[in-house]
Formats: structure tokens, C-alpha cells, sequence
């Protein structure tokens, strides 16, 4: 026999044992699994942003499988779509769930909030926050390094050049929250989304006294209470000298935006007021 | 000549005010004291609104026992209690006085007599320490009745005085032991007696050749008391370092400093003693160095506590036009402030007002991996890993690393050629692994 024979021969027998090997293990220690799960997974988006509250896009389809029911859980990314049809394939009934968004509740660009002085370390936000109160007078609002921005696996997040400040992409954005754990300030909130991406919200979250907070930005909310008393719905609380709206119990009157005298709360992706100029403020926004 | 054994760096000193004397600051307008200027928790307000207070008055009270006593640095009408942005930027709680006059109380002696024998027992001196609210003013503002009493089974041997400076720039540790020898023996003696033991060594760098001489002929009136001329190496000042550099001995990772039988106190802080045993008064002034090259008149001032560094940087000359950065504390270790108008307290060893020039940080560029940091880091630390493992959010690595070893001193980013902020990430993701390892412990004790 020559040379390529035996080789050919050796080679094959090798294979074969190997496989008959691999199949009997495969078959001895064979983990069963619901082939459901890899049906669900497919159907979500895989951004393994761990906004649902579980360990990844996997474990989510594993915790939807084993449920009873499917109350209370949402992959915010995919949103109700997604859930819906999971239940379609699992054959339980769907809960629609609200849709939620990333708010960034710091409006201080270099216009309203002027620069006190020029940071040269390391460009993380977290870092800054841990020396001092950063390049401008306010110790609470934005400090631009986009530490927001690095964990978002969606991409829905940037740094808008022209402000300095944040931008959240609404259509994008799942609200998974991953940015607002990231924020050293707390100024991301997941909020709500109302219809349309409408929604009505402080965007300031500096706790100092009125006095020192409008010192530092023009546009600080100083706690003064005006839009708690406008409020006929009780959605708005002033605390810590700054003031709040419960997406939740908010209506979008938007009477508060009105008498804020600093234009601290915003409305955004509204349609402009027919009567009234749109402020300033509202424009830049839905920019 | 002896120095510490691991890494540091000897960068240019700039001793621009050395063999400048003490100069008395004038007395703010308003003084603005923190309630915080130690390490450990913030002391507690024991004075209202519209109270008259002297200078030397308990204004607010030690808030545990890693705390300290703050008095009132000058005489008038406490203002208000109220938040104050400092240094930092944020607004911490602090008490605002309106000086009026500068009357003492009575109890502080404040004569210029040497009063060099002292009668009380350890326990009382200490007592004294504690009531003068006595903290570590080389810069770590540590109360220091708690380094006096050390934990029961480890037993001071001696005695070890930071006189060393090793700060570019600052001078007023210099000025001090040039000007108050007598009184900082006397000082040094009363922390022996405190700690029971009768050997202290006083470190003092090369670069003062006055001071060494005049503590030399001093110390020959004082029984084990000796001084010790060191190699100018940064940072020589590090407790740590100062430990091996002067009795060879190198403090264990995580162990306390005293466990190598050395209690280190900084030689200004000898000084306060003296004053606070001897002569009743309590630490209310401190001497703080303003320095800088565009500076009309730096010098080493003389300057109550709670005084705006506006107002300090105003006695020496007023604030150059050219002013890029205003560093508290020394180049080194001293922070970068934006708000001048904060005032000083405890720890404020200098003033460094940097012109624009010499201002501003190098753009980072990646590192070329010379392990120049390695060989810099005094802890033996690898400052390049480090600094990577905390910007990718490693802290596991960081961990076993010993980051929480690093005593910031900067070495790794001063040596390190492709500019990279080493220290800026070190010093962040140190806190976090502090947090960290402080959460475990608590949950292993549940």
C-alpha cells in the first residue's frame, strides 16, 4: 500500500472514532432545554443591555419560558412589539407595557451655563466628579465627558457638539437605563414616553438654594414652587430646593412650562403653539 | 545619605520663598470656617447666629473620635452657619464670622517665653492635643490624638519628625523650623512623653542646610533628640517613606504605620503642640506658603484659618494677570482650584499660582510601555496596569494589584514621557475599591 492510502485509511478511522466518541458523550450528558428559548431569543434584539433586569438577552428568554405569565416583564428595547409576539410563541397571554425613554435632566450649555475655568485630566465623567464641581459653577449639572454615551449598546445616546450636553435619540432609545446608572450626577432619568415622544419635564436637577443654582445657570430650577401651585394634577413636588414631575401622574398641560420664571422646564416634541411664539427653549430641544 | 529604598523622583525644587521669614497676613473682614478640615467625620456646630466669639472659642465640637475640635481663628460675631462653595467647588457646611477687634481668650498665653518643662502625664497631654484641636497640618490634616494612641498591642519604639518638605515650592516648614527651634524641640519632647518613648528622629532633607545646622546645635540641650539629613528624593514626606528612610524599616501592605514601631508627626505639627500644651492655644493659624514665579511678593505667611486665598494671594502681591492655574498645597499633591474665594483651612500648606505657561497638562498620547512608572512608584506599584484596569472598569485586577496601596503622590504620571494621567485614574478607581472591599467586609461581618 502506498503512502496516501495508509494516510487516507488512518485519517478516516480517526474521524470515525472521534465522532462516535462525540455522539455518545453528546447523548450521555445531553442537557435538556426548552427549544422555546432559542425561539424567543431570536426574537429579541440582542442588545444584552440588561434593561429588562435580568443577565442579558438569554436569561431574559429563559425567565419568559419558565414564567406563569408574562406581567411585569419587558424587554425595553424590542418594547411591545417584541412581547407580543414572545407571547404569540409561548402561547401566554401579552401585557402591554408603557414605553419608557432616557431624559437628560440638565439644560446648562456654554450659553446659559458659562465655563469658570478649563479642565486638562482624564475625560470621564466620573473622575471629575470625584475632584470637584467641574468647569463651571454648577456642583450638580452636566459634565459632558460622555460616560452616557460608553455604555450605551444601542448607540441612542451622544454628545451634542454646539451644547456640550447629551442627546438621547427617542426612536432609538429602549429606556434600559444603563445611562442613567453610568451618570455620577443622576441627571438621566427614565421617564415615561408620553405619545408622539411628547413629554414635559425639569430639566435641572441642582439641589443648592435658588440664589447660588441661578448664579451658576440661567436656566437652574430654584425651587420657587410656581409650577406646584399651576399643577391640577399634584404631578409636581419640590424637594431639596429643585423641582419634579411624576411622568406618571403628568397630563401635559404643560401650564408649568409657563409660569417657570427661568424656563427650567421643558416640553419637548410638541407641535408649536399656534397663539404663542415657541420659546427659545422648546426649539433647541426638538433640534 | 539615607533615603527610602523603592522608586520616587526628585523633581525641580523651585524653593523660591526658602530663608524667607514669617510674615504676619492681616485679618479678613469675614472668616469663613469649615466644619470639615479633617480627615474623619465633620465637627459639630456648638455656636448659634449672632453669638460673640473670641479668638480661641470652641466654635464646633469632634464628631467621634476620628474627629477634631475647631476653634475660632478670629474674634466678632458668628454671622451665620451656613454651606460655603470651597476649594472644590461643592458646598459644604461651615460657620461665618464677622471679625470684629482681635481679642483672645484669656487662657491662651501669648507671650514670646519659652516654657520648656511640661508636668502632665501621657493621658493628659493627649487630653490637651485632642481639646486644642491638633490635626496633622503637613498636608493629611489626620487628628492627631489618634496616631498618639496607637492600637494596645503595638507599641511605639520612636519617634519620627516629617521635617522634610519634599514638595516643589513649599517653604513653610522651612520658615518655621528656622524661626520657632526652641519651641519645636519642646514640642517634640511632650509627643515623646506622649507615647512613652525615648528616641526621636528628625528628618530633614539636604536642601535646608540652615535648618539642619540651627536643629543640630538645639538638639544637643535635648535628650534623644536627633536629626537625621536625608537625600532630596520626592516623596520622601510619604509617612511610609519617611519610615525607611530614616530607621530602614518598611511598613507591611495594609498595616498600619505604627506597626514597625514608628509614630510619624510632621514638624509644624510639633510646633502646634508645643503651642497647644504649653501656652492653651489652639490650632488657629497656621503658616501657609504663597509662591508662584509671577508672584510680586510670595512669601511664607503667617495667616489665621478660615481666611479667603484671595485675600492671601491679595498680601502677596495680587493676582498676576497671566494667573493660568491656583494650585492649594504644593505641585505635587496639591489640588487645582477655579474658586478663590474659598477659604483655607488646617491643611492649607501653600498657595502655588501658576502662570499660563507653566500651566497646562500635555495631551496624552499612548503608552510606549517603558515602565518608567514602574520604576517612579514609591509603593512598588505598576501605575501603567493600574490606570488601564480602572479606565476599563477592571477592579478586580486593580484589586489584586494593590491599588488601594497608592499613596497619590503622582510620581507615575510626573515620570511617565507620553503624558498619560495615570494618577487621575488611579486616585478614582483606588476610592472604588475602597468601596468595594469596605461593602464585602460589612457583608462577611452580617
Amino acid at each position: 500500500m502506498d503512502i496516501i492510502t495508509i494516510s487516507i485509511i488512518s485519517l478516516a478511522s480517526i474521524g470515525a472514532i472521534a465522532a462516535l466518541i462525540l455522539y455518545v458523550i453528546a447523548q450521555r450528558f445531553k442537557v435538556e432545554e426548552d427549544p422555546r428559548i432559542d425561539e424567543v431569543e431570536q426574537l429579541l434584539p440582542g442588545a444584552n443591555c440588561g434593561g429588562c433586569g435580568k443577565a442579558g438577552c438569554r436569561n431574559f428568554a429563559e425567565s419568559c419560558v419558565n414564567a406563569h405569565s408574562l406581567e411585569g416583564m419587558l424587554c425595553p428595547v424590542g418594547g411591545n412589539e417584541t412581547m407580543k409576539k414572545i407571547a404569540s410563541v409561548l402561547g401566554k397571554e401579552a401585557h402591554e407595557a408603557e414605553a419608557r425613554v432616557a431624559v437628560v435632566r440638565c439644560n446648562g450649555t456654554c450659553q446659559y451655563r458659562p465655563r469658570t475655568g478649563i479642565y486638562e485630566g482624564a475625560s470621564n465623567c466620573a473622575i471629575i466628579n470625584s475632584l470637584y464641581a467641574g468647569n463651571t459653577g454648577c456642583a450638580y449639572g452636566c459634565l459632558g465627558c460622555g460616560d452616557c454615551v460608553s455604555v450605551c449598546s444601542l448607540g441612542a445616546i451622544s454628545i451634542d457638539p454646539n451644547t456640550g450636553l447629551p442627546v438621547v435619540d427617542i426612536d432609538i432609545c429602549g429606556g434600559c437605563g444603563a445611562c442613567a446608572r453610568a451618570c455620577p450626577r443622576n441627571i438621566i432619568e427614565v421617564r415615561r414616553k408620553g405619545p408622539k415622544g411628547r413629554g414635559v419635564y425639569v430639566s435641572c436637577v441642582n439641589k443648592d438654594k435658588g440664589g447660588i443654582a441661578r448664579k451658576a445657570c440661567d436656566v437652574a430650577c430654584i425651587g420657587c414652587g410656581k409650577c406646584a401651585k399651576e399643577c391640577k394634577f399634584e404631578a409636581i413636588t419640590i424637594a431639596n430646593n429643585v423641582s419634579y414631575i411624576d411622568s406618571d401622574k403628568c397630563k401635559m398641560c404643560r401650564k408649568c412650562v409657563d409660569v417657570c420664571p427661568t424656563g427650567a422646564i421643558l416640553a419637548v416634541n410638541f407641535p408649536p403653539k399656534k397663539v404663542v411664539e415657541p420659546t427659545e427653549t422648546t426649539t433647541q430641544q426638538k433640534q | 545619605m539615607k533615603t527610602f529604598r523603592i522608586g520616587g523622583v526628585h523633581p525641580r525644587e523651585n524653593k523660591l520663598t526658602a530663608g524667607a521669614p514669617i510674615t504676619h497676613a492681616s485679618l479678613p473682614k469675614q472668616a469663613i470656617i469649615l466644619l470639615s478640615q479633617h480627615i474623619g467625620a465633620p465637627a459639630e456646630a456648638i455656636v448659634a447666629k449672632g453669638d460673640m466669639v473670641k479668638v480661641g472659642t470652641l466654635l464646633a465640637k469632634a464628631n467621634g473620635f476620628v474627629s477634631a475640635n475647631i476653634h475660632s481663628p478670629v474674634s466678632g460675631k458668628v454671622a451665620k452657619i451656613d454651606n460655603v462653595t470651597d476649594a472644590s467647588g461643592y458646598q459644604k457646611p461651615a460657620i461665618y464670622i464677622d471679625v470684629e477687634g482681635d481679642t483672645w481668650e484669656e487662657s491662651i498665653d501669648r507671650s514670646d517665653a519659652l516654657i520648656s518643662s511640661c508636668n502632665l502625664d501621657a493621658q493628659a497631654i493627649i487630653n490637651k492635643i485632642d481639646q486644642m484641636g491638633i490635626v496633622g497640618i503637613g498636608g493629611a490634616t489626620f487628628p492627631t490624638k489618634v496616631k498618639l494612641m496607637p492600637p494596645p498591642n503595638m507599641k511605639p519604639e520612636v519617634l519620627i519628625i516629617n521635617a522634610v518638605e519634599c514638595e516643589p515650592y513649599l517653604t513653610n516648614d522651612h520658615a518655621l523650623m528656622l524661626a520657632k527651634a526652641d519651641e519645636i524641640m519642646v514640642g517634640v519632647e511632650i509627643l515623646m512623653k506622649a507615647i512613652n518613648v525615648t528616641q526621636a528622629y528628625i528628618g530633614i532633607e539636604a536642601n535646608k542646610p540652615d535648618a539642619i545646622e540651627l536643629l543640630k546645635h538645639k538638639a544637643q540641650e535635648h535628650k534623644g533628640i536627633e536629626i537625621v539629613r536625608l537625600q532630596c528624593r520626592y516623596p520622601q514626606g510619604g509617612e511610609k517613606q519617611l519610615i525607611d528612610a530614616v530607621i530602614g524599616r518598611q511598613v507591611a501592605s495594609g498595616a498600619l504605620p505604627v506597626s514597625t514601631g514608628a509614630v510619624v508627626q510632621n514638624v509644624a505639627t510639633a510646633y502646634a503642640v508645643y503651642e497647644a500644651v504649653q501656652k492653651n492655644k489652639p490650632l488657629i493659624e497656621r503658616i501657609v506658603t504663597v509662591t508662584g514665579k509671577s508672584l510680586a511678593r510670595p512669601g511664607n505667611y503667617l495667616a489665621r484659618i478660615g481666611m479667603p486665598v484671595s485675600q492671601l494671594i491679595e498680601e502677596a502681591g495680587g493676582l498676576p494677570e497671566n494667573t493660568g492655574k491656583i494650585v492649594l498645597g504644593g505641585p505635587m499633591m496639591g489640588r487645582a482650584t477655579q474658586n478663590i474665594e474659598a477659604p483655607t483651612s488646617k491643611g492649607t500648606s501653600g498657595i502655588l499660582v501658576m502662570d499660563d505657561s507653566e500651566a497646562h497638562r500635555i495631551e496624552p498620547s499612548p503608552c510606549i510601555r517603558c515602565a518608567k512608572c514602574v520604576a517612579a512608584c514609591p509603593m512598588g506599584l505598576e501605575p501603567y496596569l493600574l490606570s488601564k484596569a480602572v479606565a476599563i472598569g477592571n477592579y478586580e485586577i486593580a484589586e489584586e494589584r494593590r491599588i488601594y496601596d497608592c499613596i497619590e503622590c503622582g510620581c507615575c504620571s510626573y515620570s511617565c514621557p507620553a503624558h498619560r494621567q495615570l494618577l487621575d485614574y488611579i486616585r478614582y478607581g483606588k476610592g472604588k475599591v475602597m468601596g468595594i472591599i469596605r461593602a464585602r467586609n460589612a457583608e462577611t461581618k452580617k
